[in-house]
């Protein structure tokens, strides 16, 4: 039961980043390939009517390992105190700016949330990405199940880390860099004219950094978390995960080159759910990996009583049902490139 | 770690209390704009449809604010509260979880559909939109409230191995007593809310002079839905609170009423200052008999005091937990006077040649945020000393690692950034007010972001 919550759970973190990981990525480029004023309406209208739905998919992630793996939750949430409630800030701000900009027309209104929209995409990014480093690197957890992060101590990954060492910073900007390219193929699907274009310009030359870091990431990653290749080895079928990631690497620069605005932005998200699943298979039994190994929760350690699971396992699938049809209904309804229109009078 | 436990109850109240100003307006506003719809699909009156769409622009800008003050609420459950969190989440976590995948992808999904789509969708699917929001938005209620109800009422549980709570009954958590009052309790109160807005406005238009329709449909649409919330706020869902509360917490009775000693034929206190230290009510001015009609509908009978109870077990706020019952119900006998006159006035021909109850009707619109906020300071106070009642004590749920120094810190960091929000989501607001329901004014400033087809 544990573990199909955990495949569960990481199904809906994956769904978190492919969706919200285009709006953080549109956003960390938004000043970059966007100049005017209508091309900033076409940045902001390409994510406009979805973020949110985009970002409940974290609150529902939120949601489902709380019941799931409520000392997870706990252990966590705490743990990471800081950060989070930095991420939440940041969240408030990216949310602000996306639906505030438009209301008002003025030389001191619009720079002021294009900046805060482009800010809070780009430290989002970089701070999930090193939350994901903190997982897979191990925490300070001790024998009461509990531990506590400060940001930073000294940079190195010890016994006594930070939320920032140069390995979960170096993870930072490769999750920023993904996202930058992800976002990019996004922007460039939905727009069209210079904005379009400068997108593709920009997701062809990140694309490079991409490869690079993903290279260096995952030899480091091995290093870091033995539990990889232990996992590797025990179950070998695992390499379809780093295997789908390469594959979409690799698909990203041939669709571009092919100019296929729909593939390459597929082949992208491909190559994020790759790396994520990787991430989490190489994990596995452990949901947060301690420093001291002894310490590390795991999913039957750490699993809510199986009655609720089981119960929770019914709704569960009826409700992600509902969640996903409705997703194809709007997605549709948003389907094609979005335009901005002078004259119609409303904006929400 | 007494000095923590202060304030993480700080940021826990203020972080909720902030939040909760806007999920009011969104529930109330949604149960509104789905009657003017409603009345659009029946008269084929323009005006309804514009008004809603009036309505709308505001609740994209509430909704907005709302969304971004509550995802830190669901956070902190998790950061602040993590010993709770471990001890409880098996059974809590299920509700919360329950709000992400059954409301709020249906609430995300369909808002921007019902504020983008109209042109679309067509009347019938653009009408179905605006009800599925609404649909969304009390679903979230539900669950929430739902998981207040657990915490006030616990049931549908069993105690683990290492003391941790298990769930044992899914149908006794989602289908508790306990929740079905207050959520019907809670929902009236939104919707009081959305009236009271709705009608201010409208009353502010007629007064000044400007959009007199919008303003007499307004009003109309206001008062009419309001008299009736104000109603059902009072009879039956708050007495079949205060039953309950009788029933399974009398010390927070006693507390709620300021009752000091047990007494057959109980008095109301109207007014009065409690002294918890020389255990009296100073200053009373007090209604005989009352409390024991009001509790047992009997006039003698013996209702019990705070000193029937050990001194642990009492709320440690009383003062502040007497206040806000007090205004809480204060409030809402103003609303059934003020919405209950206006309706009068309304059937009698007479309300909008009636400017001082249009003055009145303008003046009360913050009223009904301090009522709901009064009204969820009497259930969260009146549930201390618990965490959860009877089962886990609110010092034992703080989370054991993050100290004082840091609760602080992001507990500041809410307090600025809140502060921007509220002024930018006034300004917001009066400014959609000041633009007017009437498309036909000039709104330079405004550009739809229109979505090309194929």
């Amino acid at each position: 039961m544990g573990t199909i919550w955990f495949c569960l759970v990481a199904l809906m973190i994956t769904a978190y980043v492919l969706l919200d990981g285009f709006d953080l990525g549109a956003g960390a480029i938004h000043l970059l390939v966007a100049k005017t004023d209508d091309e900033r309406r076409q940045v902001l209208a390409s994510v406009g009517p979805v973020w949110d739905g985009n970002e409940v998919w974290l609150l529902a992630s939120g949601g489902t390992l709380y019941f799931a793996f409520p000392a997870l939750y706990a252990s966590g949430f705490s743990g990471f105190y800081l950060p989070l409630m930095i991420v939440l800030w940041l969240l408030i701000l990216r949310g602000t700016s996306i639906e505030f900009r438009n209301h008002l027309h003025s030389a001191v209104w619009e720079p002021v949330w294009d900046f805060l929209f482009c800010a809070s995409s780009l430290l989002l990014a970089v701070f999930f990405g090193a939350a994901l480093a903190n997982v897979v690197r191990g925490v300070p957890l001790d024998s009461t199940g509990y531990f506590f992060e400060p940001l930073w101590t000294n940079f190195a990954v010890g016994e006594e880390p930070g939320i920032l060492d140069w390995y979960t910073i170096m993870v930072g900007i490769l999750a920023l860099l993904a996202l930058i390219m992800h976002g990019a193929l996004w922007v460039q699907l939905k727009t069209s004219g210079p904005v379009s274009q400068r997108s593709a310009g920009l997701a062809r030359r990140i694309w490079w950094a991409v490869a690079a870091v993903t290279a260096i990431v995952t030899a480091v990653t091995f290093k870091i978390q033995p539990q990889i290749k232990a996992n590797l080895t025990s179950w070998p079928w695992g390499v379809i995960f780093p295997l789908l990631a390469v594959a979409g690497l690799a698909g990203v620069q041939f669709e571009i080159l092919k100019r296929d605005e729909h593939k390459a932005f597929l082949a992208s998200s491909a190559y994020l759910a790759g790396m994520l699943t990787s991430v989490v298979f190489g994990l596995y039994p452990n949901v947060l990996p301690a420093r001291n190994p002894v310490y590390s929760l795991t999913v039957t350690t750490a699993k809510a009583a199986d009655y609720g699971l089981k119960i929770g396992l019914i709704w569960w699938l009826f409700g992600i049902t509902l969640a996903i049809g409705y997703f194809v209904f709007v997605y549709r309804n948003f389907a094609g490139k979005v335009s901005v229109d002078k004259d119609a009078h409303t904006h929400g | 770690m007494e000095q923590a436990l202060t304030v993480h109850r700080l940021h826990f109240a203020f972080t909720v209390t902030f939040h909760y100003i806007f999920p009011q307006l969104t529930m109330g506003l949604a149960l509104l704009i789905v009657y003017l719809k409603t009345k659009f699909l029946r008269t084929g009156d323009e005006h309804f449809n514009r008004s809603a769409k009036f309505w709308a622009r505001i609740f994209g800008i509430n909704f907005a604010v709302g969304v971004v003050t509550g995802i830190p609420m669901e956070f902190q459950f998790g950061t602040n509260w993590a010993a709770f969190s471990k001890a409880a989440g098996g059974v809590i976590g299920q509700t919360l979880a329950m709000e992400g995948v059954f409301s709020f992808f249906l609430e995300s999904s369909f808002l921007g559909l019902f504020l983008f789509g109209e042109k679309k969708l067509g009347r019938i699917g653009h009408w179905l939109s605006a009800f599925l929001v609404w649909l969304g938005s009390w679903l979230s209620g539900y669950f929430i409230t739902a998981t207040n109800a657990w915490m006030q009422y616990p049931t549908g549980y069993s105690l683990g191995a290492h003391g941790e709570i298990q769930l044992a009954s899914f149908w006794s958590l989602v289908i508790n007593k306990w929740c079905f009052w207050q959520y019907a309790h809670t929902m009236t109160g939104a919707v009081q809310t959305g009236c009271f807005v709705m009608s201010a406005v409208g009353a502010f238009y007629l007064l000044t002079h400007r959009h007199q329709d919008y303003g007499r449909v307004f009003v109309k649409g206001g008062i009419l839905v309001g008299a009736i919330a104000s109603l059902l706020q009072l009879f039956p869902t708050g007495d079949m609170q205060g039953k309950l509360i009788s029933e399974h917490q009398p010390i927070t009775l006693a507390a709620m009423e300021g009752l000091f000693q047990s007494q057959g034929g109980a008095p109301l206190a109207i007014l009065g200052q409690p002294d918890v230290e020389k255990r009296k009510l100073d200053n009373p001015l007090e209604v005989p008999n009352m409390l024991s009609f009001l509790t047992y509908r009997q006039w003698s009978a013996n209702i019990r005091g705070l000193d029937a109870f050990p001194e642990d077990q009492w709320p440690d706020m009383i003062p502040l937990l007497y206040y806000s019952y007090h205004v809480m119900v204060g409030l809402g006998t103003i609303f059934i006077a003020v919405m209950c006159l206006s309706v009068l006035l309304l059937w009698r021909g007479k309300l909008f040649d009636s400017p001082w109850m249009l003055w009145v009707i303008m003046l009360c619109v913050p009223l009904p945020f301090i009522a709901n906020t009064a009204g969820w300071m009497t259930a969260e106070l009146g549930r201390q000393p618990w965490l959860i009642y009877g089962l886990m004590r609110t010092v034992h749920g703080v989370s054991p690692r993050v100290g004082a120094g840091n609760a602080w810190f992001t507990l500041i960091g809410f307090t600025g950034l809140y502060a921007v929000l509220a002024i930018l989501w006034l300004f917001l607001f009066y400014r959609e007010i000041e633009l007017g329901p009437d498309p036909d004014d000039t709104r330079t400033a405004a550009k739809i972001v229109a979505i090309a087809a194929d």
